[in-house]
């Protein structure tokens, strides 16, 4: 088995620079990558382009980034709850490209697989469809969207391996295996790292093989956004 | 009486069919899945990765593992799955989701929806509303007859960004149910002591009404 474990964050890190494109995975602060993220916080790393379905909140996920700085441009679907943001956003330090959120799925799984570019219904007639080409399929006009790849995709799964395999858990799973297959470097952290026969090869969600870099992150807070309750009857 | 959210959500569950697939929006939407009429059987899909989502949990169980579309902690009902983003949307586009259910800023009478931004305004953006609305076979709009302001939110044609065109084929209203047909809105039927001419003054767009309207029954 090829061993993917890097000992600390530092070495599963090692070759982040300025300027780069990175993905991170999750969906609004689930299955965010929090050790990452928080390591990338603390770097002298500037004018980031991140591709994230949001961007966290003011004090935590990619809004710590955010708050030093360091992105200069977003990709995303939604980017709603972070006050920071809004500030950059509308006083023009802040790049935003907005994308409908299947399409944000599914540049990122073209970009691991293979496909250069496909043809989507969504945002036919929006200003989403703005000087794309537009075709028309089954009768129904298709607006063609291109795949995404990144320099380093940072990734957070329940468990993995030490070969690399990953198991994600719930709704955590979200946008974490496309962007490991879409990142010319996948950094992948666990909240449980297994030796490599432990885990079931059926129930493997992300193969070894799309991802570089492995570690067991040191603490998870997952922080819950919206606590929703019904009343006991 | 125009209805209120609940009642809106209430009438849109006596369209709901037995052994679907029902995709919520956030708003007015969410509201449906607590007036599920009886012996009809609907699995919840939440685009962010879940089949089969259950109710709120209670206080002390929430798993912040487990979320839905509205980022709202939630639990998974016995048979549910859970998938990636890419896998969610290929059941939204491949019209393996029955039905969508969406609230809306503004609809035009050829069934153009706007509902994710203002210009001017702070953008937070479309998150999955366009790859529904581009998609679904079925698309409900739950939504206020008119604005804040009095101004009717049934229009000709939309003044607001658009999410996406041609999609809407019924509203449910404060005030009434309407098909979108021959780039109208056809009346089929009013809330409640609701006049056909409150309907009238409320809508801009074409309006299709033809013989007895009857009201909305609970």
């Amino acid at each position: 088995m090829i061993n993917k474990v890097v000992s600390n964050i530092e070495q599963a890190l090692k070759g982040v620079e300025s300027n780069m494109t990175f993905m991170v995975g999750g969906f609004g602060l689930s299955g965010i990558p929090e050790n990452a993220i928080a390591a990338l916080s603390k770097m002298d790393v500037f004018g980031l382009t991140c591709i994230s379905n949001n961007a966290g909140v003011d004090d935590f996920g990619l809004g710590l980034l955010l708050q030093r700085k360091q992105i200069k441009k977003m990709v995303s679907s939604y980017v709603g709850e972070n006050a920071e943001f809004e500030r950059q956003m509308l006083s023009g330090e802040l790049e935003v490209d907005l994308i409908p959120q299947g399409s944000l799925a599914e540049r990122c799984r073209a970009g691991g697989a293979g496909i250069p570019a496909f043809f989507t219904p969504a945002g036919y007639g929006t200003e989403v469809a703005e000087g794309k080409e537009v075709r028309e399929y089954n009768g129904k006009p298709h607006i063609l969207e291109s795949a995404l790849t990144a320099d380093f995709a940072f990734v957070k799964a329940w468990k993995g391996d030490t070969a690399g395999n990953l198991i994600f858990k719930g709704t955590a799973r979200n946008f974490n295996p496309l962007m490991a297959m879409a990142g010319k470097i996948t950094v992948a952290e666990v909240e449980e790292l297994v030796p490599a026969g432990e885990l079931d090869p059926n129930q493997i969600h992300t193969p070894g093989i799309f991802v570089q870099r492995i570690f067991q992150g040191e603490k998870y807070e997952k922080r819950i956004e919206q606590k929703t309750n019904r009343k006991r009857d | 009486m125009a209805l209120d959210k609940n009642q809106i959500a209430q009438i849109i569950d006596q369209e709901l069919e037995h052994n679907t697939y029902v995709n919520l929006g956030i708003g007015i939407p969410t509201l449906v899945a607590n007036y599920i009429p009886k012996g009809i059987d609907i699995e919840f899909q939440s685009e962010n990765g879940v089949l089969g989502m259950g109710p709120f949990p209670f206080e002390g169980e929430e798993d912040p593992d487990l979320i839905n579309a509205g980022k709202q902690t939630i639990t998974a009902l016995p048979g549910a799955s859970f998938f990636d983003s890419a896998m969610s949307f290929s059941m939204i586009r491949g019209q393996h989701v029955d039905l969508t259910i969406l609230g809306a800023m503004e609809v035009s009478q050829n069934g153009d929806i706007a509902n994710w931004k203002i210009p001017g305004k702070m953008v937070k953006g479309m998150g999955g509303a366009m790859d529904l609305v581009a998609s679904a076979e079925n698309i409900i709009v739950a939504m206020m007859h008119t604005n804040r302001a009095g101004e009717s939110k049934l229009l000709k044609k939309c003044a607001l960004p658009l999410t996406g065109v041609n999609c809407v084929k019924k509203i449910v209203s404060n005030l009434a149910v309407l098909e979108i047909i021959n780039n109208s809105f056809k009346l089929l039927e009013r809330a409640p002591g609701v006049s056909i001419e409150e309907i009238k003054n409320a809508t801009e767009g074409n309006l299709i009404i033809e013989g007895d309207i009857p009201e909305i029954k609970f």
